[in-house]
């Protein structure tokens, strides 16, 4: 009985966890503007849309990896996936609770794009620093 | 034996344990949070032992059983002094620190007492069942600790970033290892499977804090309304 009510309240409080982590993960991006050259290449004009994490990540894994970047980008990934999971199953009952997912996926997209404007500085650093004599 | 993908695993959890104090030392910030690091460095310590002691006597000695429900026991109370010291840093300037404290043992003391009058009803293997469920009660008093913290972080409009992440990793670390130990209690036949998982999800809070060390610097702000969980 002990266990069982345990295991309930763990689930519980782990979901809420791994959100608010997931946000401070997120947030840390959401105060650096975009720059030109990644909405070029991203095609993002004016926000990002909540499908666009997906085409981001692709575009991430045509730059070369920082090893650094590697546990943050799965856990957003997770999290992305989560969300995912949460707009086609329990969002249907609760449109409010659709809304906010896809408010969160548009945050993953962001923060994707972020980091990729993050490696194509690296990239164009490593480079120029090959480029040296 | 553990396989090779166990070890693989569990040195993997080791080496992060051990880049969490490296990060925390070269960001200056070792001091500021001594008990994690204490907690980190001594978790590299009994990985190191476990590993001699399953190197002489397998995996399924009682030596090797013993010592690790007693030295993951014993690092269970050094993470509620973690804890204990995160409360501190967030209720420094309301100088509530030896409430805290004395808050902290009379918790901790409740919930062993708790867990040996649980085990003394029910088991004849004493010893050994009580380590059992004192790990799976403290890791819960743990979360619900890490609960209020969190709570009162809001409360208290606390923005320091490398703080809340360190609350946080450490919410998401105790669900997962209360909901794993409520796991095997409920279902003791596939022990084999949450034994898999323990030191995966115990390579998370090492990576998350290493994280928040090597990246966050100090003086990183973020507002922590926008991080509660609303769908509003």
């Amino acid at each position: 009985m002990t266990a069982a009510f345990i295991l309930v309240c763990s689930v519980g409080f782990l979901l809420m966890f791994f959100v608010s982590y997931c946000r401070s993960l997120l947030a840390t991006s959401s105060s650096v503007a975009l720059t030109q050259e990644v909405r070029d290449v991203t095609g993002i004009t004016s926000a990002v849309a909540p499908d666009d994490f997906s085409r981001v990540i692709q575009l991430l894994q045509l730059c070369p990896d920082r090893p650094e970047e590697r546990g943050r980008i799965r856990t957003v990934s997770a999290y992305y996936r989560f969300l995912g999971l949460i707009r086609s199953t329990t969002a249907a009952a609760a449109p409010s609770l659709k809304s906010w997912a896809d408010r969160e996926r548009a945050q993953c997209g962001y923060f994707a794009a972020v980091v990729l404007g993050q490696r194509i500085a690296f990239s164009r650093d490593l480079l120029a620093q090959q480029m040296l004599p | 034996m553990p396989g090779t993908m166990q070890y693989v695993v569990w040195l993997i959890g080791a080496l992060l344990e051990a880049a969490v104090v490296v990060c925390a030392i070269k960001r200056s910030a070792f001091r500021r949070y001594f008990f994690l690091n204490l907690y980190m460095a001594s978790e590299v310590v009994a990985s190191a032992i476990r590993f001699e002691i399953l190197q002489h006597y397998g995996f399924t000695s009682p030596n090797y059983a013993y010592f690790y429900f007693y030295s993951d026991a014993l690092l269970t109370i050094l993470l509620f002094l973690v804890l204990s010291s995160l409360y501190s840093e967030v209720f420094r300037e309301l100088n509530a620190e030896r409430y805290i404290q004395m808050g902290s043992v009379v918790l901790f003391a409740g919930t062993a007492l708790f867990s040996f009058a649980v085990v003394e009803q029910s088991s004849a293997k004493l010893l050994s069942h009580f380590v059992y469920e004192i790990s799976q009660n403290l890791y819960f008093v743990g979360l619900v600790l890490t609960y209020i913290l969190w709570a009162a972080i809001l409360k208290l409009r606390e923005t320091r970033t490398r703080l809340i992440q360190l609350v946080l990793s450490l919410g998401v670390y105790f669900s997962l290892y209360a909901a794993n130990y409520a796991l095997r209690n409920l279902y003791p036949s596939a022990e084999a499977l949450f034994t898999v998982l323990n030191p995966l999800i115990g390579c998370f809070l090492p990576f998350a804090w290493a994280y928040a060390f090597w990246k966050l610097p100090e003086e990183a702000r973020l507002a922590p309304a926008g991080l509660a969980v609303s769908h509003r």
